[in-house]
């Protein structure tokens, strides 16, 4: 075993995990405030918005995640009007492409886990809420967003851990991720596995710690569903 | 129409069927991502009833075998899984040929490798569709099995597999559309599947925007004609059990 071989791939896959997560970061929070126009036109009670949330969801989530990146960062450049509009200069970078597709991608997801925790929320807590003389702000605060919240945890929690796995792709736009980083160690070391195993290791680790921390989040907003202790 | 490029390139040439068309190299894809990904979930299908079987057989070993295959496999992004299965398979041929006294590399098909990393990625997941499955089964349909004598395989092909699968068809549903997405990562080893068939007629007629959108219909065609299918195979699947609701 060449140790020192095994740290310095270590710590050049680790100096790529930045842009990691932030690619995750970012795809995650823009697929939410999407998810959560999606989820407002799906319930909006208008016909056509409705429609146009289905086919949201339907397209997003019925396709690969790479042909969508792929649309995105090679299609788009390719249009003229494209290239002379306004969000060429964001369209035009690898990381923003990327955070685009990721964030459309997972907003298909994420509006789904939504809808599904506000259809849960029991029909007898708004309309004790409506009774009260709650407005429709305060209900949303006080009541709905509470308990829809606890009823999306674990769904978005394995959203958000396959969001992370998403991230790899990006090494297929030329972004220097940790996935292309061990691409490229191998590549030029001709080590054929070690680079891929430290880099599963370290993908594998940061799932674990996300998956921890929403399980803990569970328990602490459910405090009322523990055992009493004896 | 938007897909009309620039240089005057008639659209729909390029995805006819004629000179110069890609209508068949597509459809063949197409086909291609079908097969893939229908070989891949029935190997997931084997190493997940086998993970299953691990932690419901009640050892102790067996059982963290299984559950760490299942967590480590679902804990690693799907694309560093494609490019180690596909390294790692041909290392393992090599190395099974120097056996035999062939010296030299041996590479492993890119389908098939393909497929087995499919299959493993789902094998981690349909893992817990049959353990579910299986823990649906009531108690008493095996207790009467036992007791009218039937022996160990007897009951598992009359009595465990029909409910297993029927219970397990939900989530084997949701898995063949994961499955079907992704087969796309495997574009990267050079299988002539959707994804790859794109990415060469995108790169040889400069046209990515029609081909990438072009193979992203074809995807959504096949997801949703086979949730259909396998709707309706619930559907007959039930055909027989009470509901609560539709």
């Amino acid at each position: 075993m060449d140790w020192d071989f095994i740290g310095k791939t270590f710590w050049r896959l680790m100096a790529a995990l930045p842009l990691t997560l932030e690619v995750w970061l970012f795809s995650v929070v823009l697929g939410g405030l999407i998810a959560a126009g999606v989820v407002w036109m799906r319930v909006s009670g208008s016909k056509p918005l409705a429609v146009l949330a289905r086919g949201y969801v339907a397209i997003f989530r019925g396709t690969p995640l790479l042909i969508q990146l792929f649309l995105v960062y090679y299609g788009l450049a390719s249009i003229p009007a494209v290239r002379h509009s306004l969000f060429w200069p964001i369209l035009r970078e690898p990381f923003y492409c990327g955070v685009l597709a990721l964030g459309l991608c997972t907003a298909g997801y994420q509006s789904e886990i939504f809808r599904g925790a506000l259809l849960a929320v029991p029909h007898g807590a708004i309309e004790a809420a409506k009774a009260c003389g709650m407005s429709g702000l305060t209900m949303f605060r006080r009541i709905i967003f509470p308990i829809a919240l606890r009823h999306a945890l674990p769904a978005y929690s394995t959203e958000m851990i396959s969001m992370v796995k998403a991230t790899a792709l990006v090494s297929l736009i030329t972004l220097w991720d940790v996935m292309s980083v061990a691409l490229k160690i191998r590549n030029d070391t001709l080590v054929t596995y070690l680079p891929l195993i430290l880099a599963g290791a370290i993908y594998f680790t940061v799932n674990y710690i996300l998956g921890a921390a929403f399980l803990s989040l569970e328990r602490r907003l459910s405090p009322h569903l523990r055992a009493r202790p004896s | 129409m938007i897909l009309a490029s620039a240089d005057g390139v008639d659209t729909l040439r390029i995805f006819g069927f004629g000179e110069g068309g890609w209508g068949l190299a597509l459809l063949m894809g197409a086909g291609m991502t079908l097969a893939v990904s229908a070989i891949g979930l029935l190997i997931g299908a084997a190493i997940g009833s086998l993970v299953a079987w691990s932690r419901l057989s009640g050892h102790r070993l067996a059982g963290a075998a299984g559950e760490t295959y299942a967590a480590i496999f679902r804990g690693l992004p799907e694309l560093l899984v494609v490019y180690f299965v596909y390294f790692g398979s041909s290392t393992l041929l090599t190395g099974a040929a120097s056996l035999v006294g062939y010296n030299g590399f041996v590479g492993v098909p890119a389908f098939v490798a393909g497929a087995l990393a499919v299959g493993v990625i789902s094998g981690s997941y349909q893992a817990e569709v049959f353990r579910a499955a299986y823990l649906a089964i009531a108690r008493g349909e095996l207790e009467a099995a036992v007791s009218v004598g039937m022996d160990r395989w007897l009951m598992f092909r009359r009595i465990i597999a029909p409910q297993v699968l029927r219970f397990a068809l939900p989530g084997l549903g949701n898995l063949w559309q994961v499955a079907l997405k992704d087969s796309s990562l495997i574009s990267v080893t050079g299988l002539a599947e959707l994804m790859r068939v794109s990415q060469v007629g995108a790169s040889s007629t400069h046209q990515p925007f029609a081909f990438y959108l072009g193979g992203l219909v074809l995807y959504l065609v096949m997801t949703l004609a086979t949730t259909r299918l396998f709707d309706m195979a619930e559907a007959r699947a039930t055909r027989g059990m009470r509901r609560i609701a539709g």
